[in-house]
């Protein structure tokens, strides 16, 4: 969007960066403990894990590239 | 946003929704802590968005036309997102199930063309005449007649949808987690009202970008474990065959030679005139509701480069949509861990369990229905009979959130849930925020208050939208206790959209086309449209006639009626032009191909050049259809 203000980008950013952190957080902690879902297919491969740290990693850059006042 | 539903869930067909709501299963998942928080953060999300955005929302041309200052990219996402709702999802997923790579058709040539002609040839007119809306492009160029027509029945199909909206939501929400439906419409209806109320069409269109990665985010890992899990598309395709012993679910055009030779019954030239081109074109080029996306852009160049960025994400769409689907012909089991088969919708009503009894309803009607419209085993049959438990039938459509629950955990489930919940409310905002625009510009301004000031209107605006939501909830709650409504209300979409088509082209690339005569095609292509409809419905013979073949499916029927009532209308138009008196030709600067000098755009380098890009986006569209031929 032109104009001054926070852009849409920044709001996807923030959002990523929270589920990121959250999603990566369990995926660690499901890790650490060895308490899997019951039901869920393919723990073995640890999802929350790479997937979280997919989001994290993207919402860390789209809030860095477009964060308020960013000229 | 149903233009392009299913037939399952779009008009004319058996009642899906509130048959689902009928059948008291257990809920599919049960959501964890992590999981409400992910909701929970959407919403607090959304809401944050909507207050940011009030104080740039004032004046009428900032809230019902987001101060025409989207990007390309903005204004192309939120273009396709309006019509990547989750009805959309969950009902394509259930295609794919049901008709193979077939259903990839609604997303390719069902849309890709269509796209490209907006953003190479129609746009100039819609954005040079620097109309407000659809029915406003109307009332330019055929008068104030056909511009009410076509406002009164665009409003009250908006109106009507959102309420549709709103339920199919509240019920998925019932069948997937148990939720009640009260619940779910009141959370649902108030965060629309707040943020689409304070921050007007800018607001909807963020929060459709939103939609757009949350729906990636949340539902691309499901195709991905899938075909790791099936053996990658090769293994998948091996399964799929030996399974149902034809390799038909990966050819999108081979068998469509004739309509008994390919499981959706339908012939490749009701997939060319009718979805190609009726249908895609009416609903993608003239649909208020995606044309009020790339209305918002900055420029003419960002208005025209919006469609045909559009294109490219809506061919990468199928690889979350219709490849769930495909996969889960092979994946999904039943907790016994035998192959799961889902059933219509139909069979799912017919075995209906009575909550109190913990029974099937009625078990001759449920083993009719079971041995004649279903593939399921003599043995599972009898189980089901007995409701064993783990038994439950699942329908076509809930392929995607059964999907969803096989690979996803704590978090992710959140996140897909999530995803779902975003498709359905960005549906209900993008329609209260079209109903909102056209309310004010199309009906109110010009029949009831001329002479408002800009922020009367852009009250009147933000009244509209709390009354719209208002009716919308009546119509949901009408929906569900008037079972097969919901079908009328949906096929009112398809009454409206090739007659509307036939007007608009017609109008904007022949001159000669007059006001009476517009608004006749018009009326006379709606009322020949409900009368197929109404005739086929009340005699099925009459299917031989409108859809050329006694045994044609009803997807096939919608795709044929539309070809007849836009030929009918643009036959209309053509001879009532001959005998009136067209507009002088100065009259039409801006508005019809011909009469118009567009301003020559702004040198850009190549790489940005609208039409590289569109050439860019035929080329992979020929060949996905030449790699799935």
């Amino acid at each position: 969007m032109h104009g001054s203000g926070i852009q849409i980008w920044f709001f996807i950013g923030v959002l990523l960066l929270i589920y990121g952190v959250l999603i990566l957080g369990y995926g660690i902690f499901e890790l650490a403990t060895g308490s899997y879902p019951v039901g869920v297919q393919l723990t073995n491969l640890h999802t929350p894990i790479w997937w979280g740290g997919l989001l994290t990693a993207l919402g860390v850059l789209y809030c860095v590239k477009f964060r308020p006042g960013r000229a | 946003m149903f233009g392009l539903l299913p037939v399952s869930i779009a008009a004319g067909s058996v009642s899906p929704l509130p048959a689902l709501l009928a059948f008291s299963a257990a809920p599919m998942a049960h959501l964890s802590l992590l999981d409400m928080v992910v909701i929970a953060v959407y919403f607090g999300m959304v809401i944050w968005i909507g207050f940011y955005l009030k104080g740039r929302s004032n004046t009428s041309e900032e809230f019902f036309m987001a101060g025409r200052e989207m990007t390309a990219w903005i204004a192309g996402l939120s273009f396709v997102s309006a019509n990547l709702g989750s009805l959309e999802l969950m009902g394509w997923a259930g295609s794919a199930y049901q008709y193979g790579i077939l259903a990839t058709h609604w997303y390719w040539i069902g849309a890709i063309p269509a796209m490209l002609f907006l953003g190479l040839v129609m746009m100039p007119f819609y954005y040079v005449s620097k109309t407000h809306s659809v029915p406003g492009y109307l009332f330019l160029r055929y008068g104030e007649h056909a511009r009410v027509l076509a406002a009164v029945s665009f409003a009250l199909e908006m109106i009507l949808m959102s309420g549709v909206n709103m339920f199919a939501m509240a019920v998925v929400m019932k069948i997937v987690l148990g939720w009640s439906l009260t619940f779910s419409i009141v959370v649902s209806a108030c965060a629309v009202t707040l943020y689409v109320a304070l921050g007007g069409l800018r607001s909807a269109i963020f929060n459709e970008v939103l939609q757009f990665v949350l729906i990636w985010g949340g539902a691309l890992l499901v195709p991905i474990l899938g075909l790791y899990q099936a053996g990658g598309w090769s293994g998948l395709k091996t399964q799929i065959i030996k399974n149902v012993g034809t390799d038909s679910y990966f050819h999108m055009w081979r068998d469509t030679g004739h309509f008994a030779a390919n499981p959706m019954g339908t012939h490749w030239t009701g997939i060319v005139l009718g979805l190609g081109f009726v249908i895609s074109f009416g609903y993608w080029t003239t649909d208020f509701l995606v044309v009020q996306r790339v209305l918002a852009a900055h420029n003419l160049r960002a208005a025209r480069m919006a469609p045909i960025i559009g294109s490219f994400f809506k061919m990468a769409v199928p690889f979350i949509v219709i490849l769930p689907g495909l996969l889960g012909l092979v994946l999904l089991q039943n907790p016994d861990k035998s192959p799961m088969k889902l059933v219509g919708e139909d069979v799912v009503k017919s075995c209906t369990v009575n909550a109190s009894a913990d029974k099937i309803a009625d078990p001759s009607g449920c083993a009719i229905a079971m041995s004649t419209k279903s593939n399921l085993s003599a043995a599972y049959q009898a189980k089901v009979l007995t409701g064993a438990p783990g038994t439950e039938l699942h329908s076509y459509n809930d392929a995607l959130p059964l999907m969803m629950v096989r690979y996803l955990g704590p978090g992710l489930l959140g996140l897909g849930i999530t995803a779902l919940i975003a498709g359905f409310m960005s549906g209900m905002a993008g329609n209260i925020s079209a109903f909102s625009t056209v309310w004010t510009y199309d009906i109110y301004k010009p029949l009831i208050n001329k002479k408002g000031s800009d922020s009367h209107y852009v009250l009147v605006g933000r009244l509209s939208i709390l009354i719209g939501v208002a009716v919308s909830i009546g119509a949901g709650y009408l929906v569900q206790h008037a079972h097969g409504i919901m079908d009328y209300v949906q096929a009112l979409f398809s009454f409206f959209i090739a007659p509307l088509l036939g007007a608009i082209l017609m109008g904007m690339f022949w001159k000669r086309a007059t006001a009476p005569a517009g608004f006749l095609g018009l009326l006379i292509g709606i009322v020949s449209s409900v009368s197929m409809f109404v005739w086929v419905k009340l005699d099925h013979a009459a299917l031989g006639i409108v859809a050329l073949y006694p045994d044609a499916t009803d997807m096939a029927a919608n795709l044929y009626r539309a070809w007849w009532a836009f030929s009918i209308t643009v036959l209309v138009i053509f001879l009532v032009s001959l005998v009136t008196k067209p507009k002088p030709v100065s009259e039409l600067d801006g508005l019809v191909y011909g009469a118009t000098v567009l301003a020559k755009e702004e040198w850009v380098p190549f790489h940005k050049r609208v039409w590289v890009w569109a050439l860019l986006a035929v080329c992979i569209f020929a060949a996905l259809n030449i790699m799935f031929w």
